[in-house]
C-alpha cells in the first residue's frame, strides 16, 4: 500500500502481509520525505533554524515552533515575558484545535464519511485566518521568536479568538451529531486497533494515542511550560485504547483547548513581548532537552551547544515517528479496511516522521 | 437475394421503428441525464457541506456535465501492459449495456415504455440489470491489479448477497399484484387505491437497503472504497472506458429507483390518484397543479438570479433555463386546465393527462428515491466488508424471508375477509409489526453471538 495511495496521508508506504483481506503482518517504509532537518540545524544559527521546525509537522507548525523556541530559551537560561507566554499559549491551543480538526476530517473521510471534512475545514479556516492576521502566514507560521514574540497581537485579536471559541462550541456538537452515536461509525472504530496501556508505554507512544489507552500523561500538566500552569483544564483519558476512544479523547481535547483559550484571552498581561536576548545568540556550552505537548504527542528537542552561534547537534523527538511504531501491533488481525482507519487514528504527519 | 434481405429489413423496421427510435433516444439522452444527476449530486453535497460546488462552467455550474464529458472523451485511452486487452475492452461495454438494456422494460407513464408489455417485465429488468456484475468482475480481473481484483471480488460477493434480499422484497410486493407485467402492477395499485409501500413497508425498507448495496452506493460502496482500494475495479480504467462504468453506475441507480417506484410507490400515479376521476370539486385535486407550480417556481428563481450572473452569455443561458421550465410548466398545466375551462374536451384531455402528468410523477418519485441515496452518502461512514456481509446474510435476508411469509399470510386473511384498498392495512399492519419484532430478535441474537466469541475471528466472508 502506498506511497501514492489516497489514504496514507502523504507518502507512507505500508507493506502488508495479507491472508485474504486479513492483515497478518505489516512493515512501514518511511523516508520518502527525509530532508535531513537535524543535519541542517548544525549549519544554521539558532534563529535561522527556527523556521525549519515548522516544516516538520506542517499542520501544527506553531506547536513545533514553541517547542524549539522554549528549548533554546532554556539553553540560554532566559524566559519569555508573561505577555508573550500567554499569547504563545493561545496560539498553540488554537493550533491544537486546527490539527485535531484536520485529523478528524481526514480520519472520517478514510472511514467513508464525506461531510465532516468540510465542516472541519470551515473551522480550521477561521483559525488559519487568525494566524494569518497575526504573523502573515497560515501554515508554516514561524510565529514565535527565541525569547518571545516578534509581533504584538493585533487589535482585534482577543475579540476574534473569543468569537471563534464561542462559535466552536456548537460546531463540535455538529461533528458529534454526525459521528459519535452513528452505528456504522461505532462499528468501524470500536475494538479496532486496540493498544493497551502497557504496550503504549513500551512503544513510547505519547499524546492522545497514549491517553486513549488510559494513561493520564500530559506534559502541559506534568511539566507545565508557557502559561499552562495558570489555567484550569481536564485531561481526557480513554479506557480500552481503541480507535473510538482515541476519537473521543481528541474531541474532548478540542473542547478543553477551547476552554484554555477562553481563560487566556480574559486576562492577557501587558508588558514587553520580547526578553532581552542579543541579536547574536551564543548559548553557553551545554545540553538541554525540552519537550512540549504537541497535538500529536510529545515533541522534544535535544540541543547540544558548543558555545558558538550554531548548535553542535539537534535531535528531535517527533511524536508521529514514535507513535507510528505501534502501528504493527495495532493492525495485526484486522482487515485491510481497518488499516486505513488505524493510520488515520494514529494521526501522523509524514513530514515529521521522515524529517 | 439482396432484395429479399432489404425487404425483410424494411418489414422489420416497419414493425419496430418506434422501439428502435426510443432505444436510440435513450442511448443518446441517458449520458446527459447521468451527467446532470452527477451535477445535482455535487450541488447537494456542496449544500450539505457548507460550500458552493461547481460554479465555473455556465451559471451555477449548469454546463459542468458537458465539460466533464468532453474531458473524458478526449482523454488518452490507457490499457495497462499486463491487462487482458480483449476483456478489458469488453468489460465496461457489458456493464453499460446491461444497465441500458434494463431501462427498456421500465414504464415511465402508461404510454412510455420501450419494450411494450413484456409479461415478465419486472423479472426482465432485474435479471438484465444483474448482468452488469459481469462487467465489474471481468473488468477487475482483466486489469491485472490488486486493487481492481479485490474491488471486483467484493463487488460480486456483495451483489450476489443483496440480490437475494432485494428479490425477496420484490416477491412480497408481487404477492399483491399477482403479475410481473410492469403496467399491470401500477394498474393494480391504481385499482386498489393504495400504494404497496403502505401495505408492505418492511419489504420497501429491505428493498431500499438492498438496492443501495446493489448499486454500490455509500454506505455500501466498498467495491470502490476510495480510502482502501483507490478506486476498486475501476482503478486501471481511464477516460472513455471509465466514463462507461460511471454511466452504468448511475443508470443502475435510475433502474433500481424506477423498480422501487413502480412496485412500491405507485409508479406514475399521482398521490391520491383515485380522487382525480371523481366528479365535482375536490380539494385533493389541487395536487394536479403541483407540477406546474414547481416548474414555475424554478423559472421564477432563475429569473431572479439573472442579474447576478457575471457575463451576458450566462444571463442569457439562465433566461433560457427559465423559459424552458416555464414552457414545460405550461405543457403540464394544459391537460388540467382544459377540462375545467371547456368541459366538452374532458375526454380528449384524458390521455394527455395520463401521459404527461404520469411522466412527471414517475420522474419526481425516482428523483426522491435517488435523493435519498445521495443524502445517505453524504451523511454516514462506510461499512467494513465483513460487517456488510453480516448485515446482508444475518439480518436482511432472514428479515425479508419472514416478511414474505407474513405478507402471504396477511393476504390470505385479507381475501378471506374480502378486504380491499386501505382496508388491507387491517391485516398487513400486524404482519409488519410482527416482522419488526422479528427484526429486533435477530439483532439481539446477533449481539449475543458477538459477545460469545471474538468478533475478529477469521471468517470466510467471501463465501457469505
Amino acid at each position: 500500500m502506498g506511497p501514492q495511495h489516497p489514504s496514507t496521508h502523504g507518502v507512507l508506504r505500508v507493506k502488508l502481509k495479507l491472508d485474504g483481506e486479513r492483515v497478518i503482518g505489516s512493515e512501514c517504509i518511511i523516508g520518502y520525505l527525509h530532508r535531513g532537518v537535524e543535519k541542517i540545524a548544525e549549519n544554521r544559527t539558532y534563529q535561522q533554524f527556527a523556521p525549519y521546525v515548522d516544516r516538520m509537522d506542517y499542520v501544527a507548525a506553531v506547536s513545533s515552533g514553541l517547542g524549539y523556541c522554549e528549548a533554546v530559551e532554556k539553553l540560554l537560561v532566559t524566559e519569555a515575558p508573561p505577555r508573550a507566554r500567554v499569547i504563545r499559549t493561545i496560539l498553540t491551543e488554537l493550533q491544537r484545535i486546527a490539527s485535531h480538526l484536520l485529523w478528524l476530517g481526514t480520519h472520517a473521510l478514510d472511514i467513508g464519511a464525506l461531510t465532516p471534512l468540510f465542516y472541519c475545514f470551515r473551522e480550521r479556516e477561521e483559525i488559519l485566518k487568525i494566524f494569518e492576521k497575526y504573523c502573515g502566514a497560515r501554515l508554516t507560521t514561524h510565529a514565535f521568536r527565541i525569547g518571545g514574540l516578534q509581533y504584538e497581537a493585533y487589535d482585534t485579536f482577543e475579540k476574534e479568538v473569543e468569537r471563534f471559541c464561542k462559535d466552536f462550541e456548537s460546531r463540535i456538537v455538529e461533528y458529534e451529531d454526525l459521528l459519535t452515536q452513528n452505528r456504522i461509525w461505532i462499528a468501524r472504530t470500536k475494538g479496532v486497533g486496540i493498544l493497551t496501556a502497557a504496550d503504549a508505554i513500551a512503544f513510547g507512544v505519547t499524546g492522545p494515542v497514549l491517553r486513549a489507552s488510559g494513561v493520564k500523561w500530559d506534559i502541559r500538566k506534568a511539566a507545565p511550560y508557557a502559561a499552562y500552569d495558570q489555567y484550569k483544564f481536564e485531561i481526557p483519558v480513554g479506557t480500552t485504547g481503541d480507535t473510538y476512544d482515541r476519537y473521543l479523547v481528541r474531541m474532548e481535547e478540542m473542547r478543553q483547548s477551547r476552554l484554555i483559550c477562553l481563560q487566556a484571552i480574559e486576562n492577557i498581561p501587558v508588558g514587553p513581548i520580547m526578553a532581552k536576548v542579543g541579536k547574536v545568540l551564543k548559548p553557553p556550552p551545554g545540553e538541554v532537552y525540552h519537550a512540549i505537548e504537541a497535538p500529536k504527542g510529545e515533541i522534544g528537542y535535544y540541543i547540544v551547544s558548543d558555545g558558538t552561534v550554531m548548535p553542535y547537534r539537534v535531535h528531535i523527538r517527533p511524536p508521529s515517528f514514535i507513535n507510528l511504531q505501534a502501528f504493527d501491533r495495532m493492525v495485526r488481525g484486522h482487515l485491510v479496511a481497518d488499516v486505513v482507519a488505524i493510520i488515520g487514528t494514529i494521526d501522523i504527519v509524514l513530514g515529521e516522521v521522515d524529517r | 437475394m439482396m432484395n429479399a434481405f432489404m425487404q425483410a429489413t424494411i418489414e422489420f423496421l416497419k414493425l419496430y421503428w418506434v422501439p428502435l427510435l426510443c432505444g436510440v433516444a435513450v442511448v443518446a439522452i441517458l449520458p446527459l441525464v447521468a451527467g446532470y444527476i452527477v451535477l445535482v449530486e455535487r450541488k447537494l453535497m456542496a449544500d450539505m457541506q457548507a460550500r458552493l460546488g461547481p460554479m465555473r462552467v455556465g451559471p451555477h455550474g449548469l454546463l459542468q456535465p458537458i465539460a466533464d464529458a468532453v474531458k473524458l472523451l478526449i482523454k488518452e485511452d490507457i490499457i495497462p501492459d499486463n491487462a487482458d486487452k480483449m476483456v478489458f475492452w469488453l468489460a465496461p461495454v457489458l456493464s453499460v449495456g446491461a444497465a441500458l438494456l434494463s431501462l427498456a422494460g421500465l414504464a415511465i407513464g402508461p404510454a412510455f415504455q420501450i419494450a411494450q408489455d413484456i409479461n415478465i417485465g419486472i423479472l426482465f429488468v432485474v435479471g438484465i440489470s444483474s448482468m452488469g456484475i459481469f462487467g465489474i468482475v471481468l473488468g477487475g480481473w482483466a486489469s491485472n491489479s490488486h486493487y481492481s481484483l479485490m474491488g471486483a471480488l467484493r463487488s460480486s460477493a456483495q451483489l450476489v448477497s443483496y440480490e437475494t434480499a432485494a428479490g425477496m422484497a420484490l416477491v412480497s410486493a408481487l404477492l399483491f399484484t399477482g403479475t410481473l407485467n410492469i403496467k399491470s402492477i401500477v394498474e393494480v395499485q391504481s385499482k386498489e387505491g393504495i400504494w404497496f409501500v403502505m401495505v408492505a413497508p418492511v419489504a420497501f425498507f429491505t428493498y431500499l437497503v438492498a438496492s443501495i448495496a446493489e448499486t454500490n452506493r455509500a454506505p455500501f460502496d466498498l467495491p470502490e472504497a476510495e480510502s482502501e482500494l483507490v478506486a476498486g475495479y475501476m482503478t486501471e480504467f481511464s477516460g472513455f472506458r471509465w466514463s462507461l462504468y460511471f454511466l452504468a453506475e448511475y443508470t443502475n441507480m435510475i433502474v433500481v429507483a424506477s423498480v422501487a417506484t413502480t412496485l412500491f410507490l405507485g409508479g406514475w400515479l399521482r398521490p391520491f390518484a383515485s380522487v382525480h376521476g371523481l366528479p365535482g370539486f375536490h380539494l385533493l385535486n389541487f395536487l394536479d397543479f403541483v407540477p406546474t407550480l414547481l416548474l414555475v417556481a424554478i423559472a421564477a428563481y432563475c429569473i431572479v438570479r439573472v442579474p447576478k450572473q457575471p457575463t451576458r452569455v450566462q444571463q442569457l443561458f439562465m433566461l433560457a433555463v427559465a423559459g424552458l421550465c416555464f414552457v414545460v410548466g405550461l405543457v403540464l398545466l394544459a391537460p388540467v386546465i382544459v377540462p375545467i375551462v371547456k368541459p366538452a374536451l374532458t375526454e380528449a384531455a384524458k390521455p394527455f393527462y395520463a401521459g404527461i402528468h404520469g411522466g412527471f410523477w414517475f420522474i419526481f418519485k425516482v428523483s426522491l428515491y435517488i435523493y435519498f441515496f445521495m443524502w445517505l452518502r453524504f451523511t454516514i461512514p462506510r461499512y467494513r466488508f465483513d460487517q456488510l456481509m453480516r448485515l446482508g446474510w444475518h439480518f436482511l435476508i432472514p428479515l425479508s424471508i419472514i416478511n414474505v411469509l407474513l405478507v402471504g399470510v396477511a393476504l390470505i386473511a385479507g381475501s378471506y375477509f374480502n378486504l380491499h384498498g386501505w382496508g388491507l392495512l387491517l391485516v398487513t399492519t400486524p404482519a409488519a409489526v410482527i416482522t419488526l419484532i422479528a427484526a429486533l430478535l435477530i439483532l439481539a441474537a446477533e449481539k449475543q453471538r458477538d459477545a460469545g466469541h471474538d468478533p475478529n475471528a477469521a471468517s470466510d466472508f467471501y463465501a457469505g
